[in-house]
């Protein structure tokens, strides 16, 4: 559509046409003067062999007319006027008669003095003696349309000879007696000239249009197809596609454009996710501040009515048990109410330098109590050496009393121990950086944010064996064992991963795993390299290079396990979402998504590693730079 | 002679005005109710207060437009701020736009007449120290609170005052103490706790049983607790500014809680 209809608008046409233009130009301004000069030295030439001629003719008839043999003049001019290229050959006398003519109608005739043919000699008035060479020859027409012709005009000089000769035809006071004039024809001259022009100007249009096909290629192939793609890219991502990346295979002005939109559209894209997660953010603090305000005017109601009975029935045991839990349970939605106010507010962390093992020993004088009620026993295994973390020490600590309170639920009613163990960690980039981004060759974006691995939006690749077909989905944390097949295949008898949209083969041509000899897979994320790993579902190899480059980074690693209940597989993916809870009316649900939050605003991981019957580990992660 | 009345309740909900209605009529008090923020301000007009609870989300005239109103009237009568909505904000704008004290919304029975107590204290010492003729042309804004010139007070219940090394000091004003009757107990909270503008930092019991919350003028890391306090709760009782500080502590963020606070030397002037 766009294409078509503005063929004349785009740059490789309006780049070819100026070319083409400049070229027909150039030539065809050398080839006017060439042709010209050409012109002039045909013209110069033939002027010269008329000159010879007309010469020739004079010599020949000298000798007939000092003998005043008319006759043999008449013939000799006859036969000379026969000759093809001579058009015709006559003489004139003084008064401007013709005396001979190859034409003989013409003899007799008087010819205008004003005439063209005259017209040099006679046109001062008095006529001239001596002519320049040029000044005697003059081109015509004899007809219109018909073959140019040139004359030469010859005057006949009065000599001794001639009015001593027999006849005494001649006075000796004369000086010029009459005119030769020889018209030779300039048919084969122009012939000669058209042929050139015309061969001029084809080799003109010819090199015109066959630089401009050259252009034309080097423009659509330079200019056309890269501008091309990146108009198709503005309109993807103006279409909301901020996934979208254009090759960059090419090194000139065009290429960076290219790497720089490409670099915009993912600052964008980074941009848009920050909104909207501040935009969900400030919706829930909207609804948590509604929420908030709308309850606890009817749980003041009830919270000073009951308080104020507690007060005014203190005679009244049986009366005081029952609204002490009023009250109590009053409270304890005021603090449920705190809670997600809290929640709506999570800012920004204020971070200092914040010792780990510290912030644990805090958090376990808060729950004391707590903990020995439920008969918890809290075994630490603080390491000293683990590293400072820059963090919100609050935050942290909110983290370290909801992990080991929900160790100790999870170990109710005959309770158990807790282990919380700090540690230094220092970690290669696998299994601690998040594949946020993945494309396939063609541009389309293969993170599929339904599926979730431990939270996280999946990977998903479309494999097919043996004329089956179906989904992929990989753990999005880098080198982590993850391939979740919605199809069982078998390497050994052949996979194909594609695409799942446009079904472009995402197998590693030539190469294979180099752990187990399987097929690899390679997907891109945008702006940070290749992404390959193996095809078999029981192998992790996973490579990275644009991340493993990035050498190794330090964390602080805490982990609180538990010996309780465990959680089944199907529910771990879930237990981070806000409002999932298994406590019942216990809880109130925000607690994990609240971590989730924190431990991500720090730049860290959570990670739940857990056996039914047996006992859950929630690890954290906190780089200690952050 | 307008007539004169203990409390003013302003409040769009009425088992809210009804609530407070009940338990503080049972105290004896006599209590008048307006559900809209004009209602509130033109019953101040027809009468004298002793007191004023007032909500601050409402519609048309909300609690801070009530404020800002009833200042421009000069009015004197001390008001209380209430919220469902409580934050750390609004408890801090609260007081430094003049009210005198912040309860967040649930409150008992006990939590609302441990404040209405102070509120009519209050008012009943700043009847007796400040001559009625000043009280005319003193902005209802300012309370009245002698503290030190350098030292900066959240509303009047607490004060701060920077030290060279970088470090707080805080502890709470000689009016808030009256307003309590004097310190029985004192709980603080431990070293290397985190305290916040606004929210409560300590809790000073007084000799009839009720405790009472005190809200912190700043933000930081407390590096020490005045344990002498503690021990002798009366030396705050006695020199409140110097030897009776309850915590030093280490500003968070100062800049962004200073201007919450107001300065003792404008006091002054």
């Amino acid at each position: 559509m766009f294409k078509q209809r503005e063929v004349t608008k785009r740059i490789g046409f309006k780049l070819t046409a100026a070319v083409g233009l400049m070229t027909l130009l150039t030539i065809g301004v050398f080839a006017y003067f060439n042709i010209r000069s050409h012109n002039d030295s045909l013209l110069a030439e033939v002027e010269r062999h008329a000159s010879q001629l007309s010469d020739a003719v004079r010599s020949a008839t000298e000798y007939d007319m000092l003998h005043n043999q008319r006759e043999v003049v008449h013939e000799s001019i006859k036969r000379m006027g026969r000759q093809p290229s001579i058009q015709r050959i006559r003489v004139m006398n003084k008064a401007g008669r013709v005396i001979y003519s190859s034409e003989a109608a013409e003899i007799g005739q008087m010819v205008d003095k004003n005439g063209e043919s005259c017209y040099k000699c006679h046109s001062a008035g008095r006529p001239l003696e001596r002519l320049e060479m040029t000044d005697r020859t003059r081109v015509f027409r004899l007809r219109s349309g018909g073959p140019r012709a040139l004359a030469i005009i010859n005057p006949i000089y009065n000599q001794q000879s001639c009015w001593t000769a027999a006849c005494h035809a001649h006075s000796r006071s004369q000086t010029v007696l009459g005119v030769l004039d020889v018209t030779l024809t300039l048919a084969e001259v122009d012939k000669d000239i058209r042929r050139g022009e015309t061969e001029m100007a084809v080799f003109a249009l010819v090199a015109a249009l066959s630089l401009s096909v050259i252009v034309a290629f080097f423009v659509r192939r330079w200019v056309d197809k890269p501008v091309e793609e990146l108009l198709a890219a503005t309109r993807h991502v103006a279409g909301g596609d901020l996934n979208y990346m254009i090759a960059e295979k090419r090194d000139d002005e065009l290429g960076m454009l290219a790497r720089s939109f490409n670099n915009m559209t993912q600052k964008l894209s980074d941009a848009r996710l920050q909104l909207f997660q501040s935009d969900k953010m400030a919706s829930l603090g909207r609804l948590a501040a509604g929420v908030a305000h709308e309850i606890n005017n009817p749980l003041t109601g009830v919270l000073t009515y009951s308080s104020f009975l507690l007060k005014r029935t203190q005679n009244q045991p049986e009366i005081q048990e029952d609204l002490k839990v009023i009250v109590r349970e009053t409270i304890r939605s005021r603090e449920i109410v705190k809670s997600l106010l809290d929640f709506a507010r999570q800012s920004v962390p204020k971070k200092t330098e914040v010792d780990m093992n510290q912030v644990v020993a805090r958090a376990l004088v808060v729950i004391e109590n707590e903990l020995g009620l439920k008969n918890v026993k809290v075994e630490k295994k603080l390491d000293p050496k683990a590293p400072k973390a820059t963090a919100d020490a609050n935050q942290l600590q909110q983290v370290v009393i909801n992990l080991v309170v929900n160790a100790a639920d999870a170990m109710a009613p005959k309770g158990g121990t807790v282990t919380i163990t700090t540690s230094a960690l220092n970690l290669s980039p696998v299994g601690t950086t998040q594949i946020k981004n993945a494309v396939c060759p063609k541009r389309h974006s293969l993170i599929d944010n339904e599926v979730r691995i431990d939270g996280k939006p999946s990977v998903r690749l479309k494999a097919r064996s043996e004329g089956n077909e179906g989904f992929v989905y990989l753990n999005p944390m880098y080198g982590m064992d993850g391939h979740h097949p919605g199809i069982s295949y078998d390497v050994e008898k052949g996979v194909q991963f594609v695409c799942p949209e446009c079904s472009t083969s995402l197998l590693v041509e030539g190469r294979s795993c180099p752990k187990c000899r399987a097929p690899l897979y390679a997907f891109e994320v945008p702006s940070k390299g290749f992404v390959e790993g193996c095809a078999r579902k029981e192998c992790s190899w996973q490579r990275w290079e644009a991340v493993d480059a990035t050498g190794q980074r330090e964390f602080v690693e805490l982990s609180v396990r538990d010996t309780g209940c465990g959680i089944p597989k199907d529910l771990r993916a879930k237990i981070f979402e806000p409002f999932y809870s298994t406590k019942g009316q216990k809880g109130t649900g925000l607690g994990l998504s609240v971590l989730w939050g924190i431990v991500d605003n720090h730049n860290g991981t959570i990670s739940v590693d857990s056996e039914v019957g047996v006992g859950t580990t929630f690890t954290v992660r906190i780089p200690s730079k952050a | 002679m307008r007539k004169e009345r203990d409390i003013l309740v302003v409040d769009d909900e009425p088992v809210v005005t009804q609530a407070v209605e009940r338990i503080c009529t049972a105290e004896g008090l006599t209590v008048d109710s307006a559900y809209r923020g004009g209602a509130g301000l033109a019953l101040l007009d027809e009468r004298v207060y002793r007191l004023v609870v007032c909500d601050i989300m409402m519609a048309e005239v909300d609690g801070f437009a009530f404020l800002a109103e009833a200042a421009k009237k000069g009015v004197r009568t001390p008001i209380i701020m209430t919220t469902g909505y409580s934050t750390v904000e609004n408890a801090v704008r609260s007081l430094s736009c003049g009210a005198i004290d912040f309860i967040a919304k649930p409150f008992t029975a006990d939590e609302l007449l441990g404040v209405v107590r102070r509120g009519l204290k209050y008012d009943e010492i700043m009847r007796e120290t400040v001559p009625p003729a000043a009280a005319r042309h003193a902005p209802a804004c300012l309370a009245y609170v002698p503290c030190p010139a350098k030292y900066d007070r959240l509303g009047y219940v607490s004060w701060t005052v920077m030290e060279e090394r970088g470090t707080a000091l805080l502890g709470v004003s000689d009016l808030f103490l009256k307003t309590i009757g004097g310190p029985a107990r004192i709980k603080l909270l431990d070293v290397d706790d985190e305290v916040f503008q606004g929210q409560t930092c300590a809790s000073i019991g007084s000799s009839d049983g009720a405790e009472h919350p005190v809200m912190c003028p700043i933000s930081g890391r407390v590096v020490a607790a005045n344990s002498d306090a503690v021990a002798d709760p009366a030396i705050v009782e006695k020199d409140p500014y110097f030897a009776g500080w309850l915590y030093r502590v280490l500003p968070t963020d100062p800049a962004a809680d200073l201007p919450h606070l107001t300065s003792c030397s404008s006091d002054r002037m």
